[in-house]
């Protein structure tokens, strides 16, 4: 039994200060009902949804309001009962600052739900099954927001060895999964057993980062009685990051730009396991998320908002901004990003608002040219070598970036937080990765030009010849003594002339 | 004497026919080069190089009739990929066109009256119509070369920049200022 329990730590990596206390004190508080919902329509990875709705139309709290569009899609539903005000762009959380289709709906405090049916998940077929979650809006609530009923496919027959389930929690300052896991244990497990029931696999481990005993004993008291093993993790960033909490509980090496079903396991966030749970025993649709709000607000804490509340309105039930505020944050200090505003809805992605301060911030220092130190190399999670990912992106020498596995770069930050010289090596691969997938798309756009031309070229021609074919057909019956066929014409017609002529 | 030019013509008669054997053989269709040139161009057949498309520019290159620097919509990237292809010193863009934006055409419909002239022009059939039936471009084809514009009689095509979404933004390369030295 101990050997199956032993660790498999991955390279690099680093120990961050934590600052999990300020905001994981209290319980997680409901979140007050906002006047207005914006509801963004593309809150993940994927195809945007379709607007189901349009102004005027009364809607229902957990009323679909966009629809999956495409195989990777997720639903979208109204958090609250009300009258949609408009489909239409808005400011959205994303680190362009840049507006994208939502539904804004103005609610009438009255809170009426659709009709919920708690789902018997044992007597469903699997399809089924992820149809009901792919319509209940469900993706990865750890920040990626991937659609959660496509990993719940495995279109390979073979079986899975482990599900793992990702309460790592890595990132300082942000711990709504912290809370979750303290408070609602038995619905996690609850999520986790439908999850196991459509993925069937042999192990299920659940794997929590050590400094936080309180959920690993929920979470273990939750599991008595099971067969799923709370596996208490060292505290070291960034062991939430899929592949690195993979091999840390596996010891299986994710392949390069494959994914770890690849290799036989699938992870989920603690918080996606709960969502589940809803959806399937409570039969709610995924309207709310907790989120971690932190920081230089007056009294942090986590609260359960309805998607599509502001980030100012969760500030403000925090108490408010303290001084000397700088930047606010989406996600945590290593992988999250400024905004633009605080006038942005919380979408399924938004685990955590940090209201940063100098204090927080890393200072802004002059960058300095890389000595070559290797301490990027030493920190990387992902085995890369950041120091030639950076030359080579910085030289836009794109091609030789992925040679050397730049689509692995994880973009935790760790080579950023260690490096001497303060180069901002994230925002180079985030630059080069950006580029390449630009040129890929340009590619298959100037492909598809290509073809299209190619096609009216022959178009062309053919009409060409039809006409010619038509007029030389008409020539004869005008002027049958006519002596002799245009000599400009091609061998094809002298063949069509005579032909008739015989 | 006889032995020796007997021989010798014997070795060219075979090595002849072994070489127009393989000529025919191994015939090559087309010029590979020009593939690969006509790969690296944008496909906008826009024109803009003075030739009449995109394979006709990348014939010419192949040909070593044309610069390599008379694709504007290639920018400076083409530019750059045309030279490490082919071997030749790197230009840098035709001074007159610099890097520009990309545009899309657009319709004004009301003004529109169908005349077809714009359908005919385009090079990748990107606009939709019929005669004395509203025309429009489809966005998703047009690859701004902007050859509808000049037949337009009632000048009611325009060039608008691609507007930037979420899905089509960029993270920019980092800017580090440069320090005076201490």
């Amino acid at each position: 039994m101990n050997a199956l329990k032993r660790l498999f730590p991955f390279h690099g990596g680093l120990k961050t200060v934590r600052h999990k206390a300020e905001s994981n004190q209290s319980p997680i508080q409901p979140g007050a009902l906002p006047r207005q919902l914006t509801v963004p329509l593309r809150q993940h990875i994927g195809a945007i949804a379709k607007p189901l709705v349009q102004p005027g139309d009364r809607v229902l709290k957990g009323q679909m309001i966009g629809q999956a569009d495409g195989y990777i899609s997720a639903a979208i539903h109204a958090p609250t009962s009300g009258i949609v005000a408009a489909v239409e762009s808005r400011h959205v959380p994303h680190p362009s600052g840049l507006p994208d289709l939502c539904v804004v709906i103005d609610s009438d405090g009255e809170e009426r739900w659709i009709d919920r049916e708690p789902v018997d998940y044992r007597h469903r077929h699997p399809s089924e099954l992820r149809n009901i979650l792919r319509n209940a809006g469900i993706v990865g609530l750890g920040g990626a927001g991937f659609p959660s009923a496509v990993k719940l496919n495995l279109s390979g027959s073979d079986d899975l060895e482990t599900l793992i389930l990702n309460g790592a929690e890595c990132e300082p300052w942000i711990t709504c999964d912290d809370r979750l896991m303290r408070e609602r244990a038995a619905g996690i497990v609850a999520g986790l057993r439908v999850m196991a029931h459509l993925l069937k696999p042999r192990d299920v481990l659940i794997g929590i980062e050590e400094d936080k005993p309180e959920a690993i004993a929920a979470m273990s008291e939750a599991c008595a009685g099971t067969d799923y093993q709370v596996r208490p993790i060292p505290t070291r960033y960034p062991s939430g990051s899929v592949k690195q909490l993979v091999k840390l509980l596996t010891g299986k090496e994710t392949p390069v730009e494959g994914l770890p079903v690849d290799v036989g396991v699938q992870c989920f966030n603690v918080a996606t396991a709960y969502a589940v749970h809803r959806v399937v025993d409570h039969g709610e649709p995924l309207i709310s998320r907790v989120v971690t709000v932190t920081g230089q607000v007056k009294q942090p804490g986590n609260i359960e908002a309805l998607l599509g509340t502001a980030f100012a309105d969760l500030v403000e039930q925090c108490g408010g901004y303290r001084e000397g505020v700088e930047r606010l944050i989406m996600g945590g200090p290593m992988m999250g990003f400024a905004l633009h505003s605080d006038e942005v809805p919380v979408t399924k992605a938004a685990n955590c608002i940090l209201a940063a301060s100098a204090a927080e911030l890393t200072p802004e220092q002059p960058v300095m040219p890389c000595i070559r130190c290797s301490a990027c190399v030493e920190v990387c999670p992902a085995d890369l070598l950041p120091q030639q990912l950076y030359w080579h992106a910085r030289a836009r020498e794109f091609d030789k970036a992925q040679d050397h596995h730049l689509f692995s770069c994880i973009e935790c930050g760790c080579c950023s937080y260690v490096c001497p010289s303060h180069i901002p090596l994230v925002q180079y691969y985030r630059y080069a990765k950006n580029e390449i997938w630009a040129q890929e798309k340009e590619k298959q756009k100037a492909e598809l030009a290509r073809q299209r031309h190619q096609a009216r070229v022959e178009r062309l021609e053919r009409e060409k010849q039809e006409r010619e074919a038509k007029l030389r057909q008409k020539a004869p019956a005008k002027a049958p003594l006519s002596p002799s066929p245009s000599p400009t014409r091609g061998e094809g017609s002298t063949v069509v002339v005579s032909d008739r002529d015989g | 004497m006889i032995i020796a030019v007997l021989a010798l013509g014997l070795l060219a008669g075979a090595s002849g026919l072994l070489l127009g054997f393989a000529a025919v053989r191994f015939k090559v269709e087309g010029d590979p080069i020009v593939e690969k040139i006509d790969a690296i161009l944008p496909q906008t057949q826009c024109g803009q190089c003075g030739y009449a498309g995109c394979r006709p520019y990348a014939e010419a290159i192949a040909a070593g009739e044309a610069e390599i620097n008379l694709c504007p919509p290639g920018g400076a990237n083409g530019v750059a990929a045309l030279a490490d292809l082919l071997g030749r010193d790197s230009k840098s863009l035709n001074a007159e066109h610099l890097d520009k934006p990309k545009m899309l055409a657009v319709i004004d419909e009301q003004n529109c009256i169908g005349c077809t002239l714009c359908l005919q022009a385009c090079p990748v059939d990107a606009i939709l119509g019929a005669a004395k039936q509203m025309h429009t471009v489809i966005a998703r084809e047009c690859t701004g070369c902007e050859l509808c514009i000049a037949p337009c009689p009632v000048d009611c095509i325009h060039m608008i920049p691609v507007t930037q979404t979420i899905s089509t933004w960029k993270w920019r390369a980092p800017v580090i200022p440069v320090q005076a030295a201490a």
